[in-house]
């Protein structure tokens, strides 16, 4: 009864040039198919997590608490508050008569605990279920303690990541406004949608401070939440990571009339393209930012160009699969791959629309594999029949690559790398660079399938 | 005294599916199953493949906002269908989670009904428990998936084979590796329930396997009711009949109960329990691998004497990594887990009270803060634990040696091998050495020999 790929689920995946494009996509995940896929709360925990001076308490039973406890690498230049796992840690007892009293008490202990500038309510599933009434608590204890305490309504089973990613956003909306706009300057900016992994957001920034822009508010990369108070301040929004906090960057366009870019850090093109995006909309105000920036990247690319062009002798022509969370990564990752000259013959996302596979379909090459919401066993297959090299995906996908003998790049929310930035394109091509030309790959049974059969057959026979 | 706070900071414990999902991870050919929504299942994969590096497939019936209102059973079954079409399965092991338990869904029921709708198929074993994430930590969702085999998957005597159950609670894949080669030289058939030895720790493929090999085969686990007997490590979590209390009572197979063998004493009475059964003497090996500990012991007495060591994780393995602990001169000065347990208390003592002449505060129900707070007061020389004690080894500049599950900041966590001699002497090397280094790190002018 073996089956790759279910039927169910064959309308989500797409080779380029064999049929016309049509995909299915962000439908919810096949009941018993072992999901790469989060939950709502999921989405919303990635989105707001990194606000550092926060305070973040998961409502619900302990696992959801447990399992995100310090998770990712979006590092914070100051308070730590982040990196603590909160929880109310509901018994029976709790789910029986309700846990609005628990969570109560929780919430005003941690916060004369820890003093936080704010207060971050998680749902889970079970909250969702016994019916309590957040919204009532968190104004209740914002108002007797004097900070605000937002509800994030992120019931797990209420969708995928995405809603969850919707749910943060409205949370924020609420800090957004709040605050004092004095003194920001006309050339100012938020960073949207990127997470500080590894310090990436810090050199973002520097750019900018080089650039002459001052950036208001990391929503939410080493965020505080002062800063996301007053950042409708800010004259422009740039959005990276479509999915996660773009719906931010619509309301505040709608209540505040500030405009916003997708920009993306990730790769040479993107980096730079986005940099002059910047100085484009500034240039009105300051026409010098635009030499400024000139300068620039052109002093960033003459010291990073020559040292790729090393590596790349020996990535030339090797092949990649990528398996990601949000496809408008994907875009910069297959760029990126060019650079180094190897091709990506297997994309994939766990939550793209119609429209981002189109557009993913549009640059890449005949005969890559598309494919949303896969599934492990589905993965293996698309790594063995494209012959890869290396797997770029999240610490889910590590296993599948390694137990095929296939080097693998984590390019998700726990890489201790910085790969933003044109630092960060070098530190990309580093560490591709380390997964590819290991000498381990040909060792591999995969590789040498005479000794491995050798050795299997010894096994058996003890 | 800590204070007692409402809320949970940095919990020492996991979710009670997770536990029951690990158990069915070590049954040959069988796929855990959580009847919830999908977060659940990612989460816990996540969890566990960063400790293990294994591929680790947890199917989940990923049930909507539908379902939670009108039940979950057409989830359910559609998904074991979809699981038996993908993976050549002998086992679906069915935990439920809070959503489940809390929508009150009677997965027993909706199994039967699975069963007699396709009574057509060639249906794999399907087994389900009841695990409310709201009740208990990962290992009484453990203990209660042991329990559910035990109970659903034996259905007769059988055969008397002679073999051994042995129900050996949450190790490493070393440990059982370690179980099963013992068995082995002491001529005892052991079925051990679970074994994680190779699902959890494999080699690499040369082509992608749906599932692993390795783990306890469904034939033996239906033949457990022929056993000699059931030995049965630790307290099954207090469940008021274990697996080994279910085998005696349905099938008269004796249960034996004793502690996890770690250190010198515990690795006797599991020594003793197994003479019992085999028909051979003890193993060269093992003589050989005692008297190497006793010279160590001797050997290292001196740098480890009086050390003070804050010792936390799930309560079996604490209480006998105590034992081990005490008898080596170090003193416990704070043991701690995060289940809620009245017996720990009496078990720590007991383990401890041969060897140590004061007792160490014994906390159950208890997170990291607590043990922070705790911990402020008692100067500890060491952390024994798993790898989220970091943060206070880090702040007090306190070795952790770390042990048991999960290992998510080090390599290698699968392997680390705690039971046996040979277990209790590469400890007793671990621990030793962590003194030393320290006092050399520390020392100002630094030092060559010990
Ligand atoms: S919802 Fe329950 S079962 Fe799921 S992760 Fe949270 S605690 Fe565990
Ligand atoms: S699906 Fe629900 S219970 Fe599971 S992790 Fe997400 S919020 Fe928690």
């Amino acid at each position: 009864m073996n089956q790759t790929i279910l039927d169910e689920r064959k309308s989500q995946v797409h080779r380029i040039g064999e049929e016309p494009f049509a995909m299915a996509c962000n439908r919810p995940s096949l009941a018993g198919a072992v999901s790469q896929r989060a939950c709502v709360f999921c989405g919303s925990r990635v989105v707001l997590y990194p606000i550092a001076d926060a305070l973040h308490l998961v409502h619900g039973p302990i696992g959801c608490a447990t399992y995100t406890w310090d998770i990712r690498g979006a590092i914070s230049s100051g308070p730590q508050l982040h990196r603590l796992s909160f929880s109310t840690d509901l018994q029976e007892m709790d789910v029986i008569f309700g846990g609005e009293k628990k969570l109560e008490a929780s919430l005003r202990e941690l916060i004369q605990l820890h003093s936080p500038k704010a207060a971050f309510v998680y749902s889970t599933c079970i909250v969702g279920l016994i019916g309590d009434d957040m919204e009532a608590v968190c104004r209740r204890v914002s108002a007797d303690t004097g900070i605000p305490v937002l509800p994030v309504m992120s019931e797990g089973f209420k969708g995928n990541k995405r809603e969850g990613y919707t749910a943060a956003c409205k949370a924020m909306f609420r800090l957004v406004g709040t605050g004092d706009t004095a003194g920001i300057s006309p050339m100012s900016v938020n960073i949207l949608g990127d997470f500080n992994l590894a310090g990436e957001t810090w050199i973002v920034r520097e750019y900018f401070r080089k650039m002459g822009v001052e950036v208001v508010a990391n929503v939410t990369g080493d965020g505080r939440v002062d800063d996301i108070r007053r950042c409708h301040g800010a004259a422009l929004n740039l959005v990276q990571c479509s999915g996660a906090t773009m719906e931010l960057a619509k309301m505040m366009q709608e209540k505040y009339g500030t405009p916003f870019h997708r920009v993306s850090y990730l790769g040479v093109e993107d980096m730079a393209e986005s940099l002059y995006k910047v100085a484009d909309f500034f240039a009105g105000h300051d026409p010098s930012i635009k030499s400024r920036t000139v300068e620039l990247v052109r002093a960033e690319l003459s010291d990073l160009m020559p040292k790729l062009a090393e590596l790349r002798t020996d990535l030339e022509g090797k092949k990649v699969a990528m398996y990601v969370g949000g496809s408008f990564k994907a875009f910069s990752l297959i760029k990126a791959f060019r650079h180094l000259g190897m091709r990506v013959v297997v994309v994939g996302s766990q939550t793209g629309t119609e429209e981002d596979y189109k557009e993913l379909a549009e640059i890449s090459d005949p005969g890559t594999i598309i494919v949303d919401d896969a599934n492990p066993l589905e993965l293996a297959q698309f790594i063995k029949e494209k012959d890869v090299d290396v797997f770029v995906g999240g610490v889910k996908e590590r296993p599948i690559a390694y137990k095929l003998g296939v080097g693998f790049c984590d390019h998700n929310h726990e890489r201790k790398i910085a790969l933003e930035g044109f630092v960060g394109m070098y530190n990309f091509a580093r560490e591709i660079h380390a997964s590819v030309m290991s000498p381990v790959w040909r060792f591999m049974p995969r590789r040498s399938p005479a000794r491995a059969a050798c050795a299997a057959k010894e096994a058996v026979n003890g | 005294m800590a204070e007692n706070y409402v809320s949970t900071t940095n919990a020492c414990k996991m979710c009670t599916p997770m536990g029951a999902a690990l158990v069915f991870k070590g049954i040959e050919n069988a796929v855990p199953f959580l009847h919830g929504s999908q977060g659940c299942a990612t989460y816990m994969r996540r969890y566990i493949i960063s400790h293990y590096r294994e591929p680790v497939d947890i199917a989940s019936s990923a049930l909507g906002e539908k379902s939670a209102v009108y039940g979950g059973g057409p989830n359910l079954k559609k998904g074991i269908l979809n699981v038996m079409r993908k993976y050549d399965v002998s086992l679906v092991g069915v935990a439920t989670t809070c959503l489940t338990e809390t929508i009150g869904d009677d997965v027993g029921r909706y199994l039967n009904e699975f069963r007699e709708e396709f009574s057509d198929l060639s249906l794999p074993e399907l087994v389900h428990v009841s695990t409310p994430s709201y009740s208990g930590t990962h290992m009484e969702g453990w203990h209660a998936a042991v329990r559910s085999l035990a109970d659903q998957v034996v259905k007769d005597k059988g055969r008397a084979h002679g073999g051994v159950n042995l129900l050996p609670g949450f190790l490493s894949p070393a440990d059982y590796r370690f179980l099963k080669a013992l068995g082995e030289r002491a001529c005892v058939r052991f079925t051990m329930l679970p074994d994680l030895s190779e699902t959890m720790d494999g080699v690499i493929w040369d082509d992608y396997h749906s599932l692993p090999d390795g783990g306890t085969p469904v034939a033996e686990i239906r033949a457990m009711g022929g056993a000699a007997g059931t030995v049965e490590f630790g307290m099954s979590g207090g469940l008021p009949e274990s697996a080994a209390g279910v085998l005696e009572r349905k099938f008269g197979v004796p249960a034996r109960r004793t502690a996890m063998p770690i250190g010198l004493r515990a690795t006797d009475q599991f020594m003793d329990v197994l003479a019992e059964f085999a028909s051979c003497d003890m193993p060269a090996k093992d003589a050989f691998d005692r008297g190497r500990l006793l010279d160590a012991m001797v050997d290292g007495h001196k740098y480890i004497f009086g050390k003070r060591a804050v010792v936390y994780g799930e309560e079996d393995f604490v209480v006998a990594l105590c034992s081990f602990l005490g008898e080596i001169g170090v003193q416990p000065v704070l043991v701690a887990t995060g289940a809620k347990s009245d017996r720990f208390k009496a078990a720590v003592t007991n383990a401890l009270a041969e060897v140590c002449q004061t007792m160490p505060v014994i906390r159950d129900d208890a997170d990291f803060k607590d043990i922070e707070d705790e911990a402020a007061e008692l100067n500890p020389d060491l952390l024994v634990g798993h790898s989220k004690g970091y943060k206070l080894a880090r702040a007090k500049n306190i070795p952790l040696i770390r042990v048991g599950f999960p290992i998510h900041d080090r390599f290698g966590g699968q392997r680390i091998l705690h039971v046996g001699y040979e277990g209790a002497l590469a400890l007793y090397d671990r621990l030793v050495n962590a003194v030393l280094e320290k006092s050399q790190d520390e020392c100002p002018v630094g030092y060559g020999y010990l």
